[in-house]
């Protein structure tokens, strides 16, 4: 583990990194297949050592994203700086980028040592040199030994741990993740999830990873561009984007989440209240300025803000168990609200009192015991 | 499971049919191979009399010997020639050009379309248009044109199993097109490559029809020397020839399996 000490002066806190620029931005940047927008006018700022997450649904535009970063494909539109460099026209080799694949692409007639190396031979590195930075490299994906296989020789952990040291080898800019790990095993991939958090803040190196799985997402990122055709509809923290999604798809694509039919009651600055059934809660504002005050909203709870009341209280939503399921640290309960809800809402309650407690076919009240209710305009009707 | 009378008779006359066919397929090969070995010069099946004598006089006719030089001469030329030339060719269009990929298919199925003595003609006319003699390189030009279609199969066979994604790895890497082509792509693209030549090495050496129209007395190729032999004599030294090319073929082909893989090297692998 000696490679991240001189990285560390080498990337993360390069030049870029003092005068302030950004390690990688996208400036309205657009990319059409034909006639279909695969990429619209992508904004995008990664600062140096961020771990920049794409999520979104197969098809979103994820990877068009990424290569066009590479320099695998030619943007349509806008400009793209790496390092506050211009590279909109800079060929990918030029561009001093580490990518990573699902299917790895280790170069199956090389050994890993040379998988490794292809990006210092090609730097013209000496010998020695090479030498010994593929052994730093290999210690540092713990693949010590390793070096003489052929990668079709390496399970498929084995062989994206290599990848990954071929592309950390050059000190890339940044470093660029296509779904490295959907291709593992369960719980093998929580451990390449560690595994590749800890070497990032080691090494420090910017990084863009691309998932559709939100939980990868929420663990690992400093902060998720949320995607969904094409578009980006939201940069934040994890945090953010799970407690306060911008719009309606951020929403129900990251985590779980009740809908329920609401009205807009009150509007006070940054603050509307909304109302659902007797209940009243407070939302952003925001993303209801189009509203005028009685319109018909949709409110979105997350599951695991909504608790059981015993009996009817004044304020609280009713309803009846629906269907139980243990979950060992905690019971999912389905609870139909008739006239709010079109399918059950989903609540999850700690512990397994709700066991007992709420059988189904029990009559519930309903409370909300979080700030972190959002509403949305109800969808667009087809005409 | 019982075996009834019936289901007997049903296997048996499986097995029948299996060795029917083979000997059909089989059978032009057994009789020149044992016409081979005839002592008489006639072409008399079955032989009255054994004798090795027609492999001594196929070997020592010097028409033979000159032809399997030149054929070897034109082959290894015109193989290699449209290794390189369809190569370059195919990965270009896969790479840069998608319109061609319809004139690529044109040539490909070329072959079945356009007959051989057609490429030798066209080919004789253009050059005696142009004044150029009957020499090696009319030959091997004939054969160029005749065996590229395959070559360049083969190439675009690999190149479509090659995972685009490595290249791009290595240009990430900081390699230049150049370096990705003589590092990546060409190593990889090798069993196809490899089986593209043999395939055109083989269909080089047992061409006639074509070189007989642009070969001479000089240039020309085994099966031209044979059938200019088979005009002026009828003994069965052709046959003792046909025996040789047969166990020859059979060996380069067993050693080339057992180092290579035949699956590989005719590309008749599943990948
Ligand atoms: N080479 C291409 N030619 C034509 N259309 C393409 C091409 N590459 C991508 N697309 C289209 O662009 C859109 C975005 O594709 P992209 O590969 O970026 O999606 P993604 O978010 O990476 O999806 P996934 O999660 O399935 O990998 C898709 O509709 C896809 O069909
Ligand atoms: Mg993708």
């Amino acid at each position: 583990m000696l490679m991240h000490t001189d990285r560390m002066g080498a990337t993360a806190g390069s030049e870029a990194g003092r005068q302030g620029q950004p390690a990688v931005q996208l400036d309205g940047v657009t990319k059409r297949f034909g006639n279909s927008v695969a990429l619209h006018e992508a904004w995008l700022k990664i600062q140096p050592g961020e771990f920049m997450t794409l999520l979104g649904p197969s098809g979103c535009g994820k990877t068009t994203l990424l290569n066009l970063v590479a320099g695998f494909l030619e943007a349509d539109g806008g400009e793209i700086f790496i390092e506050g460099t211009l590279v909109t026209e800079t060929p990918a080799h030029q561009r001093e980028i580490g990518i990573v694949f699902q299917n790895y692409a280790l170069f199956p007639h090389m050994s890993v040592a040379n998988n490794i190396a292809y990006g210092l031979k090609t730097r013209g590195i000496d010998r020695k040199q090479i030498a010994r930075r593929v052994d730093e490299a290999l210690a540092l994906v713990r693949l010590d030994g390793f070096g003489d296989r052929k990668p079709r020789q390496l399970s498929g952990g084995q062989q994206q741990r290599v990848a990954l040291a071929r592309a950390l080898v050059i000190k890339p800019k940044v470093l660029l993740l296509d779904e490295p790990f959907s291709a593992l095993d369960k719980n093998l991939r929580g451990s390449m999830q560690v595994e590749l958090k800890q070497i990032q803040r080691e090494l420090g190196v910017t990084t863009i990873f691309v998932t559709h799985d939100q939980g990868e997402a929420l663990s690992m990122s400093d902060r998720i561009a949320v995607m969904s055709a094409g578009r980006i509809r939201q940069i934040a923290a994890p945090g953010d984007v799970y407690r306060r999604p911008a719009d309606r798809f951020v929403a129900s694509f990251v985590g779980n989440v009740n809908v329920l039919a609401g009205r807009l009651v009150e509007r006070r600055g940054e603050v509307a209240t909304v109302s659902v059934g007797d209940m009243r809660l407070e939302v952003p504002a925001a993303p209801l300025a189009k509203l005028a005050i009685g319109d018909d909203v949709d409110v979105f709870i997350r599951p695991e803000h909504l608790a059981v009341t015993s009996g009817r209280t004044p304020g609280s939503l009713c309803g009846t168990v629906t269907t139980q399921v243990f979950q060992g640290d905690h019971i999912d309960l389905y609870i139909d609200i008739t006239g709010v809800a079109r399918a059950p809402v989903l609540l999850r309650a700690p512990g397994i009192a709700a066991l007992s407690s709420c059988p189904a076919g029990a009559d519930v009240g309903l409370t909300v015991g979080s700030d972190d209710v959002v509403a949305f305009p109800p969808e667009a009707r087809e005409p | 499971m019982k075996r009834s009378p019936a289901n007997m008779a049903l296997r048996w006359s499986g097995r029948i049919l299996v060795a029917a066919i083979l000997l059909f397929v089989l059978l032009p090969g057994i009789v020149v191979a044992i016409t081979a070995f005839n002592d008489r010069a006639i072409l008399a099946f079955p032989p009255q009399a054994w004798s090795l004598r027609w492999f001594w006089r196929a070997f020592s006719y010097s028409d033979f010997g000159r032809g399997f030089w030149n054929g070897l001469t034109v082959t290894l030329w015109a193989s290699s020639i449209a290794l390189v030339v369809g190569a370059a060719f195919a990965i270009a269009i896969h790479r840069y050009n998608f319109v061609l990929k319809s004139l690529l298919e044109g040539i490909l199925l070329s072959p079945l379309i356009i007959p051989h003595y057609t490429i030798g003609l066209g080919v004789l006319i253009l050059a005696s248009q142009a004044g150029a003699g009957r020499g090696f390189p009319l030959v091997i030009l004939t054969h160029v044109l005749l065996v590229l279609p395959f070559v360049m199969r083969s190439t675009f066979i690999s190149l479509e199993n090659l995972d685009g994604r490595l290249e791009l790895a290595a240009s990430s890497l900081g390699a230049r097109p150049g370096r990705i082509l003589l590092t990546v792509t060409i190593p990889l693209l090798l069993p196809g490559l490899l089986s593209g030549w043999l395939f055109a090495a083989i269909l080089s050496f047992n061409e006639f029809t074509a070189t007989l129209f642009v070969s001479s007395q000089a240039t020309q190729t085994l099966p031209v020397a044979m059938y200019n032999y088979v005009r002026e004599f009828a003994d069965p030294t052709l046959a003792a020839l046909s025996v040789i090319y047969i166990a020859v073929t059979a060996l380069l082909l067993s050693l080339a399996n057992a180092f290579l893989g035949l699956g590989k090297i005719l590309n008749v692998d599943a990948h």
